[in-house]
């Protein structure tokens, strides 16, 4: 399985998501420059957490025009799996490659701190080695996080089961005590039609080694080299 | 230019801070009057801020050697080998004056400053920490400057990816017109890759990167040497502006710059911008430089060149390529979208010469610029000190109830949870915190080896004013101490000493006992000072801050796995208190939040015995026998024992504990009493007999006081119970008594 980690000057998890990709799951990794618009030697995109370029605008606002996102929507279109945490979720939808927007956060402040989150979804590539209802422990990053579609948008997505990931208590609960920034039903992280594009504010990354305190973001990427070892893209590489 | 430039008078000189015996030394050194522009060189570089002309005759007394040590005082930043290759480079900053004038602004570019200083010398940023001090909590006035700085801080150094690993917060009336911000970054870079900010080799380029010039912070430097009055938020376009996102850009592009061997020497233009940049380089060199001002990217018109050399604009270097190599190097910075403008040359010397528009505006010798004057003005004890000291606190009655005392004490602002602050900050980019804050020191490992670091920065005001010598040695020693607790073997030393007017001799006596203090501690604990920086003149409408020299230590864990946090694990566990028992409610947070004094005098501190108690713990955490080690500070030994029971409940539940105490001279004193050298830690039952024989072998004072476990938090003393408090009142007072007082 080849993964592409996407670099915008301002990016910052990249780095991250290269080590754990490269030395924990041991997979084969390179880095794909923001203004490169070819991605045909890549299974899976991961866009990363950061400020993409600057994001003085809306987070992500600019980034979502940017050449290499626009070569992620034929890859898309193509079956190409990707993955957005943080900044990279932010850009998601900025592209208009998953419904919704990512505001600024209900307390008006940064919030980095560590978040249960609910799996609501185990059907997609990137969840399917999970169990309904398990609750898996990530930090969040950001001051723009706050999920928000509108209803017609958030009734479509909850009727497709769009909705991957709620923020929780360590106890499955989702409440307003365990959201941690005003986003709309707790949503934490949402996937695309095809099931193709997952979106998260929180960093998976961060959560792959015992030694950072966890592993549960760990089996996202395990499910979705799972998922490519059963549809045998794995075996043609 | 000439035509619209003031005249150069002595009245002008004073006006930008030179007094009459400088001015009359400029003309001395050049032979003739000064330009209006050189005029500007010189109060910017013969500031206090630049030139430490106050400072200097006793910075020299502070120990700066060590096998390891890669780089010590003069540069950017100091540098300390930590093995297998690897080097930390290190140091801390004050931005005091900008934070109090505009706190946001202030704190955001005193964090890209620090940042700059170090990844100029190669190394990439891997921790950020902050040691705050602020006035009266209560006061609407503080919650917004906390507020400011705060996330100024988070702006900053969120958008550019460097975590913020601790630091810490404290209050006292004395900071409330100067609040302190010191600011210590840690960068990683590989031993013999070190940078230096060096103008060498005659002919070669000298190019300008990064943003773009403006006309903020035009004399940031010369405001920093001065005093404030009620005027002080009329200084407000004096203090520079920040663009975090761009000092991302000139991070990466000045590394990959570094990595192709086209740079000699890299400089950032911080503290008096270009004219600092272009003096202090040549200087170290030996050499001179030639510059166009025309050439500098402006991002405004009609700028002077006085604006030009003297603007604090941020994000901005100056950097000599090798010659010949100048296409790599315009690449680089092309590639992160950057300027690279070659502006000039290095030049044998000793002169830096500016031109703009070819016409010349300043000829210079460099030394005389970059070696300011030195004072050795008088100093002498405040004559308030004896009679501050020769307070007795146990003239003051004994609470009542002594548990309630302790509850108060984890709510008093200073001692409370910090997380309101730091889950503001981005604790785990780069994914190498391995101890978060919240601990007595944070822990970062080093990927590609089994290593980590510990860091701590430590510094108490009140116990300086007191006893400003001893008050100077503790602050290394807590900060030391804090890195022997997470298991880290600390190898050096960046001080920030805060200090009011030099000018006035009290505060000199008191900045020169710290340096003192300071220098003692070092030598004992065998960790060199790798540099610093001095902030004077933190004093408003005549009064002056608490003398708050701030330490940040960097040690060295050689195994990432055996390393230990300040709280309590589980039921059942030993514990054991280290160190000697002398203690004093002189200076401490008690007499300070019971009875609104700073008052007595300091336990006494035995270095010898600090060094041995710190090898001790450092010993048991390596040997993976202890569970828990927590220094004593503010609050004393009861103080210590509830923030072990309650500070581990981000990733757990709090854990009570049953000890005993000796009664000593009076229970509030034993309780709440503040001395050096003590440490508590929790052993597993079934590690008991290993850990005794270790302890036996250390030489130093100790023993067993009681047991980890329950609900309740409980001390015994004389057969009776003295404190009995249920931990979740603990936790809820030590989680709301900061936070209160911000929402």
């Amino acid at each position: 399985m080849r993964f592409g980690v996407v670099v915008f000057p301002g990016t910052w998890s990249d780095c991250d998501f290269h080590y754990v990709i490269s030395e924990v799951i041991r997979q084969p990794v390179k880095y794909v420059w923001h203004r490169d618009r070819n991605l045909s030697d890549l299974d899976c995109v991961i866009l990363p957490g950061g400020f993409s370029y600057g994001d003085y605008l809306r987070a992500g606002a600019v980034a979502g025009k940017s050449p290499v996102v626009e070569a992620l929507l034929e890859f898309v279109a193509n079956g190409g799996y990707v993955l957005g945490s943080c900044n990279g979720f932010q850009i998601l939808c900025e592209a208009g490659l998953l419904p919704g927007v990512l505001m600024r956060n209900e307390c008006l402040q940064y919030r980095c701190q560590s978040t249960n989150l609910l799996v609501e979804n185990v059907e997609t590539p990137f969840t399917r080695g999970l169990r309904a209802g398990q609750v898996l422990t990530m930090p969040i990053s950001h001051g723009e996080g706050k999920y928000y579609a509108d209803p017609p948008t958030l009734a479509a997505l909850k009727a497709r089961h769009g909705i991957v990931f709620r923020y929780a208590t360590a106890d499955g609960q989702v409440v307003k005590a365990a959201n941690p920034n005003g986003s709309v039903e707790n949503i934490a992280g949402v996937v695309n039609e095809t099931g193709t594009v997952l979106g998260l504010m929180p960093h998976p990354e961060r959560a792959a080694e015992t030694a950072m305190g966890g592993t549960d973001g760990l089996l996202l990427l395990q499910s979705l080299l799972g998922t490519l070892v059963e549809d045998g893209t794995f075996l043609k590489r | 230019m000439a035509g619209t430039e003031p005249k150069v008078t002595l009245d002008l000189a004073r006006g930008l801070g030179l007094t009459a015996d400088e001015y009359d030394r400029i003309i001395a050194r050049l032979g003739r009057e000064p330009s209006y522009t050189e005029l500007g060189l010189f109060s910017a570089l013969w500031s206090e801020h630049c030139a430490y002309k106050h400072s200097r005759v006793f910075l020299s007394r502070l120990p700066t050697r060590a096998p390891h040590l890669l780089q010590g005082p003069g540069e950017n930043a100091g540098a300390v080998d930590i093995g297998d290759g690897w080097a930390i480079v290190f140091k801390m900053e004050s931005h005091n004056h900008p934070s109090f004038i505009e706190p946001f602004q202030g704190a955001a570019t005193g964090v890209g400053g620090i940042l700059r200083d170090i990844f100029t010398m190669g190394a990439r940023p891997i921790a950020i920490l902050d040691s705050l001090r602020f006035g009266d909590p209560s006061d609407p006035k503080t919650r917004q400057l906390v507020n400011g700085v705060v996330s100024g801080i988070s702006w900053y150094g969120n958008c550019f990816g460097c975590p913020t690993v601790g630091g810490e917060i404290a209050f006292a009336p004395e900071y409330s017109g100067n609040p302190l911000v010191n600011v210590m970054c840690v960068g990683l870079v590989r031993a013999d890759r070190i940078f230096r900010a060096r103008a060498e080799g005659v002919g070669n380029p000298v190019f300008y990167v990064g943003n773009k010039t403006g006309r903020d912070g035009i004399h940031g430097a010369t405001m920093a040497s001065a005093t404030f009055d009620d005027e002080a938020e009329a200084k407000r376009p004096t203090v520079q502006v920040g663009d975090p996102f761009t000092e991302k850009l000139l991070l990466e592009a000045c590394l990959e710059a570094m990595a192709t061997g086209a740079v000699v020497g890299i400089q950032d233009m911080g503290a008096a911008g270009l004219a600092c940049c272009t003096s202090e380089m040549p200087a170290r060199s030996g050499t001179g430089m030639e510059v166009e001002l025309s050439a500098v990217p402006q991002r405004e018109t009609e700028m002077t060149p006085y604006e030009l050399l003297l603007s604090e604009s941020q994000e901005r270097m100056l950097l000599v390529g090798a010659r010949g190599r100048d296409e790599e190097l315009r690449c680089v910075f092309a590639k992160w979208e950057l300027d690279a403008v070659k502006i000039g040359e290095v030049t044998a010397g000793p002169e830096l010469v500016v031109r703009h528009r070819g016409e010349p505006v300043a000829r210079v010798p460099v030394d005389a610029l970059a070696d300011g004057p030195r004072y050795d003005k008088p100093h002498a004890p405040p004559a308030w000190l004896a009679e501050r000291q020769a307070f007795d606190p146990l003239s003051l009655p004994e609470p009542a109830d002594y548990g309630a005392t302790l509850v108060r004490l984890m709510s008093a602002p200073t001692i409370a949870s910090k997380e309101w602050a730091y889950r503001q900050y981005d604790q785990q980019v780069g994914t190498n915190t391995l101890v978060l804050p919240g601990s007595d020191a944070a822990v970062l490992r080093i990927k590609g080896t089994r290593r980590a670091i510990a860091v701590s920065t430590d510094g108490n005001g009140r116990q300086v004013v007191l006893d400003p010598r001893r008050g100077g040695a503790l602050a290394v020693c807590e900060a030391a101490r804090n890195v022997s607790c997470a298991g880290g073997r600390p190898l050096g030393v960046t001080d920030c000493m805060n200090f009011g007017s030099p000018e006035r001799p009290e505060i000199l006596w008191q900045f020169a006992e710290a340096i003192d203090g300071i220098a003692e501690a070092c030598r004992a604990l065998e960790v060199p000072v790798v540099g610093g920086n001095v902030s004077f003149y933190n004093e408003t409408s005549g009064q002056a801050i608490l003398p708050t020299p701030i330490c940040g230590v960097v040690g060295v864990l050689e195994d990432a796995g055996r390393l230990a946090t300040q709280w309590f694990k589980a039921t059942g566990h030993r514990i054991a208190l280290l160190g000697p028992d002398a203690v004093s409610l002189g200076g401490s947070e008690y007499l300070w939040t019971l009875h609104g004094r700073v008052a007595g005098r300091l336990a006494p501190l035995d270095l010898e015995m600090e060094r041995r108690v710190q090898s001790a713990v450092r010993a048991a955490v390596q040997a993976g026998l202890v569970t828990a080690a927590h220094d004593c500070s503010e609050g004393g030994l009861a103080v210590a024992l509830a923030e072990s029971s309650v500070s581990g409940t981000r990733t757990g539940a709090a854990v009570g504990c049953d000890v005993t105490v000796e009664r000593g001279r009076r229970l509030d004193e034993t309780l709440f009493g503040e001395g050096p050298s003590r440490v508590v830690v929790s052993v597993e039952a079934a590690r008991q007999r290993e850990f005794e024989a270790l302890m036996a072998e250390s030489a130093i004072p100790w023993r067993w006081i009681g047991t980890t476990g329950g609900e309740r938090l409980t001390v015994r003393a004389a057969g009776r119970v003295v404190v009995d408090v249920a931990v979740d009142r603990i936790e809820h007072a030590w989680r709301s008594g900061f936070e209160r007082h911000m929402a």
